[in-house]
């Protein structure tokens, strides 16, 4: 099955005994099926609270508000017993670190024939042949042998393949990427890209990828969302993002990536200052103390989302349609 | 993995040797003369020496060490001095009582303390969890013997519902088990507490684990999750401690065997410690050295079979 994904006006906050960390603020965002979504921005901005509040894996510390529209369902007031038969099955996570992802004491095989338990129809003969299958499918040899090893007779690469065809089996709506090259070294990140942008072509649901790093989000993304500090900033397609980048932290952003340098540099750019404390928020902007063009507003009053195009936003008073 | 189990099992075999010369030198060193510890003050000089002679005191340490291998290699352990029957048949008299108690006690212990433990961790933070961490700490807490003589005075004497000592009736199951229910239930219980404790403090951890998180976004359910993906990693200190721990349920199983008056190696070592019967001790510290030891192996091997990684360390 597959249906559109809106999250609006989402907010989670940790309560914690120092305080509510306001981890995500205010956040829309949608996405379509067939689309890859991806979302961007520094450790510490909120991209893995909002994957793990759409999987339906907060912490029982974490308060949502607003609300998580699947294929016409608010996952955000669904019980958890709900929420957990979405899970697996219209819902899959690839987790961040293929290391520590998998049971290291079960075989693969055992581990995603589990994974496929909501498919009560099939038998676990069935439910092999399929791993076997999607084991194949992502790129792995030998799959049969495979599936009788340890996870940690297998390489890193090897395992964000398997975590990567573990999520295929379930056949979900939504497919979430969380961080899915970061604990890969270059020439696995670029073996997992490409094989990201294959299944993207036989896939109709929807993909989000959350990535800090920008060249993958732009080698594998329809549209992107940039956020900050728990907000998102921008958001749209992502040749607009990448080269009409209209807020001024995805400026800075964009600024600060080595690979669009085009001449040898003595030192690499950085954005002054640092993150907000996430347990007072600013009122103003968010970005504001660190941003060069804020002006008298920027301070005290939050901004609007500005539409600048069909698909096109930014959260700042600088920007103007 | 066979290899590993060769060098296991030698070493097990250097331990036992070990702890006989431990054995033969505290005996050695023990100051005052046996003999006359055991026949008392008014013993004749004939009659001490003649002991000495029977006992094989009067030769040198290591010529003593050297022949108990010797015989224990062709499975003479020596002779009671008293009453003169083979020391092997002692411990093989004794030895299945002592066992059943402590296996059942354990049985019990585990079959209590795991269940208890992963429903502490399935309901963490509620007043189940609190309920059980009270009683874990509070039957640790509680001697195995001050279990045994309250549990006697309310089912035995006060209630009459269990026997208050002996075995039970030889060939007859209802009487021998219902002999067993006390003793077992005095040395299961602080175990149980202590188990409950362990894996619930093992599983917290594993649940903290990102392999764990990835279960439950495949929307795996809670119990399945604990009892297969947690308790197969939780379980293995559980296994550690508890081999380790038989030394100490066998030893609670002496106090346990005196408070019952129930046959089995507890009170066969206590008598023949008071009376000075050295080749009875000997022959009974071996075994039980023996039994220790292998039980380690076992729970070794055990978790190298539940741990692929432990498996492939020693495997290379």
């Amino acid at each position: 099955m597959t249906g559109s994904l809106a999250a609006s006006d989402l907010s989670v906050r940790y309560e914690t005994p120092h305080g509510s960390v306001h981890a995500l603020r205010h956040v829309d965002i949608e996405a379509h099926p067939g689309e890859v979504i991806g979302i961007v921005g520094e450790s510490g901005c909120g991209k893995s609270t909002l994957v793990t509040a759409l999987a339906n894996l907060l912490p029982a510390n974490a308060h949502v508000d607003g609300s998580i529209h699947y294929n016409g369902v608010d996952l955000a007031k669904l019980d958890a017993h709900h929420q957990r038969l979405l899970r697996g099955d219209e819902i899959a996570l690839v987790s961040q670190d293929p290391m520590t992802a998998f049971n290291p004491v079960l075989t693969i095989g055992d581990q995603l024939v589990d994974f496929q338990h909501h498919r009560k129809d099939l038998g676990r003969a069935q439910k092999r042949a399929r791993i076997a299958a999607m084991l194949g499918r992502v790129g792995i040899a030998d799959a049969e042998r495979r599936m009788r090893s340890f996870p940690h007779e297998l390489s890193g690469g090897m395992r964000q393949r398997v975590a990567i065809a573990a999520a295929l089996l379930t056949d979900p709506g939504l497919l979430i990427a969380d961080e899915p090259t970061t604990a890969l070294d270059v020439t696995m990140e670029a073996q997992i890209i490409h094989l990201l942008r294959e299944l993207r072509r036989e896939y109709n649901g929807i993909i989000i990828v959350v990535s800090h790093h920008l060249g993958v989000i732009a080698e594998l993304c329809d549209r992107v969302y940039v956020m900050y500090a728990g907000e998102v900033v921008e958001g749209g397609e992502v040749d607009a993002i990448f080269h009409d980048a209209r807020h001024p932290y995805t400026q800075a952003l964009l600024a600060c990536d080595p690979a669009r340098f085009h001449e040898r540099l003595d030192r690499l750019p950085t954005i002054p200052g640092s993150l907000p404390n996430l347990t007072q928020p600013p009122s103003g902007c968010v970005y504001a103390p660190r941003c060069d063009r804020a002006f008298a507003p920027c301070g005290s009053i939050a901004p609007p989302l500005v539409k600048l195009a069909a698909s096109h936003v930014a959260r700042c008073h600088a920007v103007t349609p | 993995m066979l290899a590993y189990a060769v060098k296991r099992i030698g070493l097990g075999l250097l331990i036992l040797v070990l702890v006989m010369v431990a054995m033969y030198a505290a005996v050695f060193l023990v100051p005052g003369d046996p003999a006359t510890v055991a026949l008392g003050p008014r013993a004749t000089p004939e009659l001490k020496r003649l002991l000495i002679e029977r006992m094989g005191l009067d030769q040198p340490v290591w010529w003593q060490i050297i022949e108990f291998f010797r015989n224990a290699l062709t499975g003479n352990l020596g002779y009671d001095v008293w009453s003169n029957r083979p020391v092997s048949t002692l411990v093989l008299e004794a030895l299945p009582n002592t066992l059943i108690l402590g296996l059942t006690a354990l049985a019990v212990a585990l079959l209590i303390g795991v269940p208890l433990g992963c429903l502490s961790v399935m309901r963490r933070g509620t007043a189940a969890d609190a309920v059980i961490g009270v009683l874990s700490v509070g039957v640790i807490a509680v001697p195995s013997f001050v279990v045994a003589i309250y549990s006697l005075l309310l089912f035995a004497v006060t209630l009459r519902w269990l026997p208050a000592i002996g075995a039970g009736e030889a060939g007859d199951f209802v009487s021998q088990a219902k002999a067993l229910v006390m003793p077992a239930a005095a040395i299961a219980l602080g175990w149980i507490g202590y188990i409950a404790r362990m894996v619930r403090a093992s599983m917290m951890e594993v649940m903290g684990e990102p392999h764990i998180r990835t279960a439950r976004s495949f929307g795996l359910p809670e119990w399945k999750i604990v009892s297969k993906y947690a308790l197969r990693i939780a379980i293995i200190p559980t296994i550690s401690l508890v081999a380790v721990g038989l030394g100490s349920i066998l030893s609670s199983a002496v106090f346990v065997e005196a408070v019952f008056a129930r046959p089995g190696i507890g009170k066969l070592i206590t008598d023949a410690v008071n009376t000075r019967n050295y080749p009875v001790v000997m022959g009974t510290v071996l075994i039980m050295t023996a039994i220790y030891v292998s039980i380690t192996i076992a729970a070794d091997l055990l978790i190298a079979r539940l741990d692929p990684r432990v498996r492939d360390v020693f495997r290379g």
